[in-house]
C-alpha cells in the first residue's frame, strides 16, 4: 500500500458532545459516556459494533472504563497518542487508518475534560519537575502560556507582526462563538479596546489571546467509505493526516531547535498535503488549534497558507471572518466556543461539511482541521 | 522556589554551575566535536556515546523574554511581574538557555525593570551562592 492509501478510504460519520461550561457536575467518564452515545446514535451505529478506540494523553478516562460503560463490542484496536493537545486529529487518523487497513470496522474517538473545574495542571509541581522542566521551571517559565509567549515576543520581534495581528485572531473566534449558541462566549462580543486593555496573562499575551478553562466532552465515529454511505449523514471523508515531530524538536519549548519559529505544523504539513488532491488555495474553511492566538500566524505559515513571517499580515481586512480568504475556527475554537484540547475542532469541521454549522461557509467542500502547534501535532484535511 | 529536579544527562551542567561554571555538554569525537543541549546520552550528529563538557564564556544577547503574571506558583507571584528570558550563547549561537535578567546574583527576579531588557541585549551569566543557578545580568548595567 502507498502512502495515499488512506485518501477517502475513511469517512467520519457521527459526532456528540456535551454542554460547555466553566463547570458541569457530571464526572469526566460520565461526560465522556455521554459524548460518545450521542455521536454513535448521529451515526445510527450501535456501541456493541465498536471494536476501536483511539484517544490522546492527559485523557483521565481509559478505554477499559468507557468500553464496559458504553458496552461496546470486543475492542481490536485501542491506540492512545502521546502530547496531549497535539495528538488530537492523531485520533481519527489512527482509526482511519485501522478501518482502512482492516484491523478494526467501527472507531470512536473521544476527549473529557474538566479544565474549567478541575486542577490547573501547572500546580502539580510534582510532576513538572522531572527533565525537562530542569531547564525552564526553575526560572519561573511556569505554564503553557509563559512557553508560548516567548516564542511570540520572538515572533513579533522578527517579522513585524504586532498584537493587533493577535486580537484579529481572537475576534474571529469570538465572532463565530456569538453566532453559536453552544459556545461559553455565545452573546459576549469582543472589542479591540477590551482586548488591548485586558489584564496580562504572560507578557505580550493578554487574557485574549489565552484559550478557556472548560469542562465538556466530544467524540466521533469513523468507518469505511463504503460503510458510511449507509449511516444516517452525509459522511465527511478523512482525506489526507499526518502527525509531526520534527528533527531535534523539545516539547512546547523548542528554543533549542535550529529554527524555533518553525514548529511541528511544518512538518506535519509536508506529509499531509503530499497525499492530498488539493492544495492549501482550496481549503474552504479552516479549524486551526488555538489554545493562545499566535498559534494561528505560525500554523498559518505552517500549513501553506502564506510565506515565512506572513502569518500576522494574513490576519488582516477580515481574512478570518466568514466571506474572507480563509474562514477560521468557525464554531469559536478554543479562544471562544470551548477548550477541549482542540477534539471540538474536529467535530466543528465535520460540521462545515455537512452545511450545519451555525456559522456556516457556503458550500464548504475542504476542511483542515489540526492539532496543538509548538508540541508534536497532528492535521486532517476532510471532504465531502 | 522550584529547584532542578536533576537526571543523569543534565546532573555535569548543574555541578558545574555550583562551581560558578557555565558548561555545554559537546561530542568527544575528535571529528565531530558539535555542542549540544539540552544533554543528552549520545551525539545526534555522529552517534558517538562519549561526552564532554566544554566551558563558555558566559557571554549571551537576549533572544526572547516573557513577563509571568498571577495566576502563579506562590512564591513566583510575590515577585511577580517578574522576567524569564532566553539567552544565545556568543560562543554557540545555536545554544540557547532559559534564565532570568537580574541585577545581581541573589537579587529578586523582578530587580531589572521592564523598560531595560530588550531583543538582543548583551548579557554575562553569573551564579547564586547557595543552588549555583545560572542568572545573567546585563553587559552594560
Ligand atoms: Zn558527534
Amino acid at each position: 500500500m502507498t502512502g495515499a492509501g488512506l485518501k477517502d478510504a475513511t469517512a467520519v460519520v457521527g459526532i456528540g458532545q456535551t454542554a460547555f461550561a466553566k463547570q458541569l457536575p457530571e464526572s469526566e467518564k460520565a461526560l465522556a459516556c455521554r459524548a460518545i452515545l450521542a455521536a454513535l446514535d448521529d451515526a445510527g451505529i450501535s456501541p456493541a459494533e465498536v471494536d476501536a478506540l483511539a484517544s490522546y494523553t492527559m485523557e483521565e478516562t481509559d478505554e477499559v472504563e468507557v468500553a464496559k460503560a458504553v458496552g461496546f463490542g470486543d475492542l481490536t484496536f485501542f491506540s492512545k497518542v502521546g502530547y496531549g493537545g497535539g495528538g488530537s486529529c492523531a485520533t481519527v487518523a489512527h482509526l482511519a487508518a485501522a478501518v482502512a487497513t482492516g484491523q478494526a470496522t467501527v472507531g470512536v474517538a473521544w476527549r473529557s475534560r474538566k479544565r474549567g473545574s478541575g486542577p490547573r495542571p501547572w500546580k502539580n509541581t510534582a510532576v513538572q519537575l522531572p527533565t525537562p522542566a530542569q531547564w525552564t521551571r526553575p526560572f519561573g517559565l511556569l505554564r503553557p502560556a509563559d512557553e508560548i509567549a516567548m516564542l511570540t515576543r520572538r515572533y513579533l520581534h522578527e517579522y513585524g507582526a504586532t498584537r493587533d495581528h493577535l486580537f484579529n485572531v481572537a475576534l474571529a473566534c469570538r465572532n463565530r462563538a456569538n453566532q453559536n449558541p453552544a459556545a461559553m462566549m455565545y452573546e459576549r462580543p469582543l472589542t479591540r479596546d477590551m482586548y488591548m486593555t485586558s489584564r496580562w496573562i504572560s507578557e505580550p499575551l493578554c487574557l485574549f489571546d489565552n484559550c478557556l478553562e472548560t469542562d465538556g466532552a466530544l467524540a466521533c465515529v469513523v468507518v469505511s467509505a463504503e460503510r458510511a454511505r449507509d449511516c444516517r449523514r452525509r459522511p465527511v471523508y478523512v482525506h489526507s493526516a499526518a502527525q509531526g515531530l520534527p528533527a531535534q524538536h523539545h516539547g512546547m519549548v523548542n528554543y533549542w531547535n535550529d529554527d524555533p519559529l518553525t514548529g511541528p505544523a511544518w512538518a506535519a504539513a509536508r506529509h499531509l498535503w503530499k497525499h492530498a488532491d488539493f492544495t492549501p488555495e482550496d481549503v474552504d474553511v479552516a479549524q486551526i488549534y488555538d489554545a493562545f492566538t499566535p498559534l494561528i500566524p505560525l500554523s498559518l505559515e505552517g500549513y501553506g497558507f502564506c510565506g515565512r513571517g506572513e502569518g500576522g499580515a494574513f490576519t488582516e481586512g477580515g481574512a478570518l471572518e466568514i466571506g474572507g480568504r480563509l474562514p477560521l475556527n468557525t464554531s469559536g475554537g478554543g479562544l471562544s466556543e470551548a477548550y477541549v484540547h482542540g477534539f471540538n475542532l474536529i467535530n466543528e469541521g465535520v460540521k462545515q461539511l455537512r452545511g450545519t454549522s451555525t456559522a456556516q461557509v457556503p458550500n464548504a467542500a475542504t476542511c483542515l482541521v489540526t492539532a496543538g502547534e509548538g508540541v508534536p501535532t497532528s492535521a486532517l484535511l476532510l471532504r465531502t | 522556589m522550584l529547584t532542578p529536579v536533576v537526571d543523569d544527562d543534565g546532573a555535569p551542567f548543574w555541578e558545574y554551575a555550583a562551581r560558578g561554571e557555565l558548561r555545554v555538554q559537546a561530542c568527544a569525537e575528535p571529528d565531530c566535536g558539535e555542542l549540544r543541549f539540552p544533554p543528552r546520552p549520545c551525539c545526534p550528529h555522529c552517534h558517538s556515546f562519549d561526552s564532554e563538557w566544554r566551558r563558555m564564556t558566559g557571554k549571551g544577547r537576549v533572544w526572547s523574554y516573557v513577563i509571568p503574571h498571577p495566576p502563579l506558583l506562590p512564591d513566583y507571584a510575590a515577585q511577580s511581574p517578574y522576567n524569564v528570558i532566553v539567552v544565545e550563547l556568543t560562543d554557540a549561537p545555536r545554544i540557547r538557555l532559559v534564565g532570568n535578567l537580574v541585577s545581581a546574583p541573589e537579587a529578586p527576579l523582578n530587580s531589572v525593570a521592564q523598560e531595560r531588557i530588550r531583543i538582543g541585549a548583551k548579557v554575562q551569566v553569573v551564579f547564586t551562592d547557595g543552588e549555583g543557578l545560572p542568572r545573567w545580568v546585563l553587559e552594560r548595567p
